[in-house]
């Protein structure tokens, strides 16, 4: 068994004045909703214990408002714990002076956040190599860490290009080079790849795990997708109600559930029964109106390599579809575009789960468009989309 | 039904008193005020002394050229430069120094004065509460009612044509630079401190350059309010462009009017479009 590097216990933390009516209640077991009302605390942390081990990725899960970014902030002192004890090494950072804290913060955790946190007024380069900046590293060789850094997350090349040129997976790329380029023994991550497209997210994660690795970091990893948790996490922690719920390997949570609530959150592992339709949809691309001609029509497809194209009339309403077939045989016939349309296409309605769509996308020839109740035209569906959503 | 119809009441103000309390105390504390006088005085007619070094061919050249590089196209730069060289043209070169030195006296010390209590209230609640009336006052208040205590405590001149304009336009720079640093995504913020940044260093390396378009925008502001303000304390003695806007009023000449007028628009456009495109610039570079 290796050793705790992180000891977090009973911490609490309470946002208000009347904080001893809250706990209270709390530990009459009132609902966290009713304390809100009642007396005006709002409870992010209560009584939460666990322990981080050395080289490990502990994830924390949960839903928004369950405390879990709170959580991950009180562990580089973001946020202060009302009450509880956090240790780093045995040593509890609540009790950290100034220097101390800076110190604990310059060198032995980092943090990479939902939304980036870069500063866009620097390049690539100086977002790495702020952490090194300003604790005083010289600049000859703060650039050549953040160089090695930016190598290391697949973005050389990049280094002196605007935050704004570059797309999400890379800014978040950029984040992670930020954290490892303080060579932290702690790597905070909250949400970090919840802004990202599934697809990025995926390659993003298994990176993570590759780096992880290979550096031997300890990672606490916060998610509200329970698929990443397990796929991510040695140890799972659910969070509920600024409470921690269970805390087990990803097997064992799997296998026994402690509540309920557990037990629905491991079963939305499987997405297609949490997906939906508006998930996975598009906007269509290859569109035209019926009074267009063959011409434009024929353009359309050209521009967006497809050989379909939705027609829609008034109001964006769904008409149906046009092959490139069909175009083909009428131009030569000089027969009016309307004889071809194609008016029994699968469609589907943006709240229609993945799972009830799979059959018909299997079978479909063209994507499935996506219709509101009035039969207006919101998005498509493409077979790779439904099928990416589910891995 | 008198009492409904009219206001009843009235507070009989001593209003002498008050003048004759205001007096006293500028009397009392002349000393204090001469210096101040003299040093702005001073200040002012170092920055005219300065522009005058700088010969009129020189001063077209660059504006056309500071134009050409900021629009990017030869045509404004030109423009810019023939505006320039209208007002030499029409015999307002030095006025138009003078006018300018006072500006830029105005602007200097608002933006010492401004940039440092802008910062302080984005930091600070309780400042920003206190701040925000007084601001508000300051830019509502009509102009001309700075004009009485500025003339009672430093008399007539440039001096105290600094001191109105600059109470008068220091108001944009305060209020933008708090607002600029106030807005800087908070995660930016949250990142700064997770790697250990000391509180200066989160304001020098992250909230200030993050702010700095919207601060620019400021100072452009505070620029132009100046600019406006100067051709109105030529009403308390300010020498320039905007005395002989006054005179052209008192005398009634529409030809001398219409000629300085046109010089103190082309000097604020030229000012506006410089700096504002420097902004941009630096924007475009920042994104």
């Amino acid at each position: 068994m290796s050793e705790t590097i992180i000891h977090v216990e009973n911490v609490c933390k309470y946002y208000g004045i009347n904080k001893n009516a809250a706990v209270k209640m709390l530990n009459e077991g009132v609902e966290k909703d009713t304390i809100y009302k009642k007396t005006g605390v709002a409870v992010a942390l209560h009584n939460v214990s666990f322990d981080v081990k050395k080289g490990e990725i502990f994830t924390i899960i949960g839903l928004s408002g369950s405390g879990k970014s709170t959580m991950i902030r009180c562990l580089n002192l973001l946020h202060r714990p009302t009450s509880g004890k956090i240790l780093f090494k045995g040593k509890d950072i609540s009790e950290y002076d100034k220097p101390e804290l800076l110190d604990f913060r310059r060198h032995k955790i980092t943090m990479v956040f939902q939304n980036f946190g870069l500063m866009s007024h620097r390049d690539v380069l100086g977002n790495v190599a702020y952490g090194l900046e300003i604790r005083g590293v010289p600049k000859a060789e703060r650039e050549k860490k953040a160089m090695e850094m930016i190598e290391m997350v697949g973005l050389s090349g990049w280094e002196h290009q605007p935050i704004s040129s570059l797309s999400g997976g890379m800014r978040q790329r950029v984040g992670i080079a930020r954290a490892l380029a303080n060579e932290p023994e702690i790597l905070l991550m909250d949400e970090p790849f919840s802004a990202l497209d599934p697809l990025v997210r995926q390659d993003m994660q298994f990176e993570l795990l590759a780096l992880q690795r290979k550096l031997g970091i300890t990672v606490v990893f916060i998610t509200h997708d329970i698929n990443e948790a397990f796929k991510l996490g040695d140890t799972v922690a659910i969070m509920r109600d600024g409470k921690v719920i269970q805390i087990d390997t990803p097997e064992n949570m799997s296998a026994n559930p402690t509540d309920d609530y557990v037990r629905a959150f491991i079963e939305s592992a499987d997405k297609s029964k949490v997906f939906r339709v508006s998930q996975v949809m598009e906007i269509p691309t290859c569109m035209m109106r019926l009074h267009d001609g063959i011409s434009h029509a024929l353009n359309e497809m050209k521009r967006n390599g497809v050989s379909s194209i939705y027609v829609v009339g008034d109001h964006m309403k769904l008409e149906g579809i046009i092959t490139l077939d069909g175009l083909l045989k009428i131009r030569q016939e000089n027969r009016p575009l309307k004889e071809i349309i194609v008016k029994d296409i699968p469609t589907t309605t943006r709240d229609t789960l993945i799972s009830d769509v799979l059959p018909l996308a299997a079978e479909a020839k063209y994507p499935i468009a996506v219709v509101d109740d009035q039969g207006v035209l919101e998005g498509i569906v493409t077979k790779a989309a439904v099928l990416t959503s589910l891995l | 039904m008198e009492f409904l119809l009219k206001f009843p009441f009235r507070w009989d103000i001593d209003m002498d008193a008050i003048d004759e309390a205001v007096r006293g105390f500028s009397v009392r504390h002349a000393a204090f005020f001469d210096v101040i006088k003299v040093g702005l005085r001073e200040f002012v007619s170092l920055l005219q002394t300065m522009l005058g070094w700088v010969p009129w061919w020189l001063l077209i050249l660059l504006v056309a050229l500071a134009g050409w590089k900021i629009s990017g196209s030869k045509k404004i730069g030109l423009l810019y430069g023939a505006m320039l060289f209208f007002i030499g043209l029409i015999g307002y070169w030095d006025l138009m120094n003078i006018t300018l030195s006072i500006v830029l006296a105005s602007v200097v010390i608002s933006l010492l004065l401004g940039l440092p209590l802008g910062i302080l209230i984005s930091g600070n609640e309780k400042a920003n509460t206190i701040a925000r009336p007084i601001l508000d006052t300051m830019q509502t208040m009509p102009v001309f009612v700075y004009l009485i205590p500025a003339v009672m405590f430093f008399s007539l001149g440039n001096a105290p044509a600094v001191i109105a304009t600059t109470i008068y336009a220091i108001v944009p720079v305060i209020r933008l630079t708090s607002h600029a640093i106030r807005q800087v995504d908070p995660e930016v913020i949250e990142a700064a401190k997770a790697f250990g940044s000391t509180k200066s260093q989160t304001l020098w390396k992250v909230q200030i350059p993050q702010a700095l378009p919207t601060i620019m925008a400021g100072v452009n502001q505070t620029l132009m309010m100046a600019m406006s303000m100067v051709v109105t304390c030529s009403m308390i003695g300010a020498r320039g462009l905007g005395n002989e806007v006054l005179i052209a009023v008192n005398r009634s000449e529409i030809s001398r009017g219409i000629f300085s007028g046109t010089a103190v628009v082309i000097i604020a456009i030229l000012m506006d479009r410089l700096t504002q495109g420097w902004v941009k610039n630096d924007g475009v570079k920042q994104s």
